[in-house]
């Protein structure tokens, strides 16, 4: 955990997200302060210890399988930001050979 | 005005569920609106229909119950603080709510909040300014500041908000009324806009222990559509509301009493302690050694759950989309940063970071485990006390504006309330008198009990014996 550099714009792009130049140099030491603050966790001996990923660990549980009426086809587009002939529009993602 | 006085007087028909709907309406134009700010809608024609159908002979019947807005309500607005879902409109009911209604209350208003949840002063909301009524300068504490300024300002009588490290019990502390986290998986999340999966939960906000517990009562349970709720069997929460401390182990963790704490915060919380003790209690210091490391690991643990839940927000099928994108990928990256504030994005590319392939072992792995080593420090200490008492905030309330460039120090705040959030234990703050702090007078602040996994029951109780 020696590497408290973090590219802000790298890391950015790939949570699909674009920023200012202003957003990145505030970023970027407010991230390294942080990312410094969460090193102290390197000098804890671990070995040995399991995760915990729930503090309640509940796995596998299923719900019966019971046919039931879901949300209607309007309620579902009631909040897409476009829509035509009762389905999402986006731009073209598809580019042609 | 408690929903326990309120429902002696609905009974005995001294007043109505509209007469109270149109009264909270007058005070919310009065008090709220341009000046506390807590609500950032409510739709009082919607909430009188639905008090036209109320069954008064249910537990919560006739009580409007104020939510906050990351809880989905069917027909109403869901922005959980975001520009990016400002015109949302919820599709259907969260189960909290499904609940609610089944007890007979009445969902009334939307309340401001830091955005998905993120912060601790409800400054971080995209949709306005919440004050805490106590004192218009400063903050009502966050995330839930709306529901907590809105109770604390009798502009509502009780409230939802939901906890992820802290975000019921610190606003409840700076604004002086109960608050309370159930414990993980007490509650079902379905229907709160997910922040951190594994440490998100609902809980009530109210002016009386003897309210929380029948919020709790009400919305407690399993539910099909949350496989993390748990199967156990709810109990009464009223039953031995008032059965006192007599004989109760109750520890105090010395790491919680440190330095940091504000003079005025320490003096009240040993008040509290000696009168449980007073009460029969039997007060033991215990220690929580990993509690240096809990905000470390909360800040590791929560961006990285945050990071991956909000990827649904992609401009695509409902919520914000920036308009002539150049192609798909540019559609997604130009909402969101539209769409988002700036904690939101620190979170997003802080959890991005410590899930990405190089550094997993190193920061979201080792939190995870010292995620366990700050558990164990829990069930070690319960082996020999009922509960745990501490303060809720090492300071009261803060100014607005207050907070700096430094987000780290607003995070290093919230150390007295995310450790039970990682074990998953069920913690209430309660109102523990007021004092003088940075030229504010009279300012509220809680007192934190953190009990056993599911012992809600237990931690009503000796809550009920410290409230004044």
């Amino acid at each position: 955990m020696s590497h408290r550099h973090i590219d802000v714009r790298y890391v950015a792009n790939l949570a699909r997200l674009e920023l200012t130049a202003d957003e990145v140099a505030t970023f970027q030491p407010q991230l390294e302060a942080i990312l410094g603050h969460v090193e102290a966790l390197s000098k804890l001996d671990v070995s040995g210890i399991d995760p915990t990923a729930h503090a309640t660990a509940v796995f596998g549980k299923m719900r019966e399988d019971i046919p039931h009426v879901s949300l209607s086809q309007t309620a579902m587009l009631s909040n897409a930001p476009d829509q035509a002939q009762g389905q999402i529009r986006v731009p073209k993602v598809v580019t042609e050979a | 005005m408690t929903i326990t006085t309120l429902r002696r007087q609905l009974l005995a028909w001294e007043t109505s569920p509209a007469a109270i709907l149109t009264k909270l309406a007058g005070e919310i134009a009065a008090r709220d609106q341009g000046r506390t700010g807590a609500y950032l809608s409510h739709h009082l024609d919607t909430a009188l229909a639905e008090a036209a159908n109320t069954d008064l002979s249910l537990p919560l019947g006739g009580i409007p119950i104020a939510i906050k807005d990351n809880i989905n309500v069917l027909g109403q607005p869901c922005t959980c603080g975001s520009k990016f879902l400002e015109n949302f409109i919820s599709p259907y009911d969260a189960t909290v709510i499904r609940k609610l209604r089944a007890a007979g209350a009445i969902p009334f208003g939307r309340m401001n909040q830091d955005e998905f949840a993120m912060g601790s002063s409800t400054e971080n909301s995209a949709l306005g300014i919440t004050r805490n009524p106590h004192d218009p300068t400063r903050i009502p504490g966050g995330s839930s500041g709306g529901s907590a300024a809105a109770v604390a300002d009798h502009t509502a009588i009780a409230a939802l908000g939901s906890d992820t490290g802290g975000s019921i019990r610190q606003p409840a502390s700076h604004c002086g009324v109960v608050g309370l986290k159930p414990s993980y998986g007490r509650v079902s999340r379905y229907g709160l806009v997910a922040f951190a999966s594994s440490l998100d939960q609902i809980g009530p906000l109210t002016q009386s222990v003897e309210d929380a517990a029948l919020i709790l009562q009400a919305i407690a349970g399993p539910d099909p559509l949350d496989s993390t709720s748990l199967d156990a069997p709810v109990p009464d929460y009223l039953r031995a509301l008032n059965a006192g401390v007599k004989g109760l182990k109750l520890g105090i963790p010395k790491e919680y009493f440190g330095e940091g704490i504000h003079p005025g915060v320490r003096k009240n919380v040993e008040a509290a302690i000696q009168s449980l003790a007073a009460q029969g209690a039997e007060i033991v210091e215990i220690s929580l050694p990993h509690t240096e490391h809990a905000v470390a690991t909360y800040y590791v643990i929560a961006p990285a759950e945050a990071s991956s839940n909000l990827s649904r927000y992609d401009g695509i099928r409902y919520g914000h989309r920036a308009a002539n994108p150049t192609d798909i990928l540019d559609l997604y990256k130009k909402s969101r940063e539209q769409g988002f504030g700036p904690e939101v994005k620190r979170r997003i590319i802080l959890g991005t970071y410590v899930l990405s392939s190089g550094y997993y072992d190193a920061y979201y792995s080792r939190a995870q485990k010292v995620r366990t080593l700050i558990r164990r420090d829990f069930e070690n200490v319960f082996k020999s006390v009922d509960a745990i008492l501490s303060p809720v905030a090492p300071t009261p309330a803060r100014k607005l504006g207050a907070a700096g460039a430094d987000p780290l120090q607003e995070y290093l705040s919230d150390i007295f309330t995310i450790a039970a959030n990682l074990a998953g234990l069920p913690a209430i703050s309660i109102p523990c008198g007021t004092t003088d702090f940075d030229g504010g007078k009279n300012l509220p602040l809680g007192l934190q009990i953190i009990a056993p996994h599911l012992a809600e029951a237990k931690l009503l109780q000796i809550a009920k014996a410290a409230e004044r």
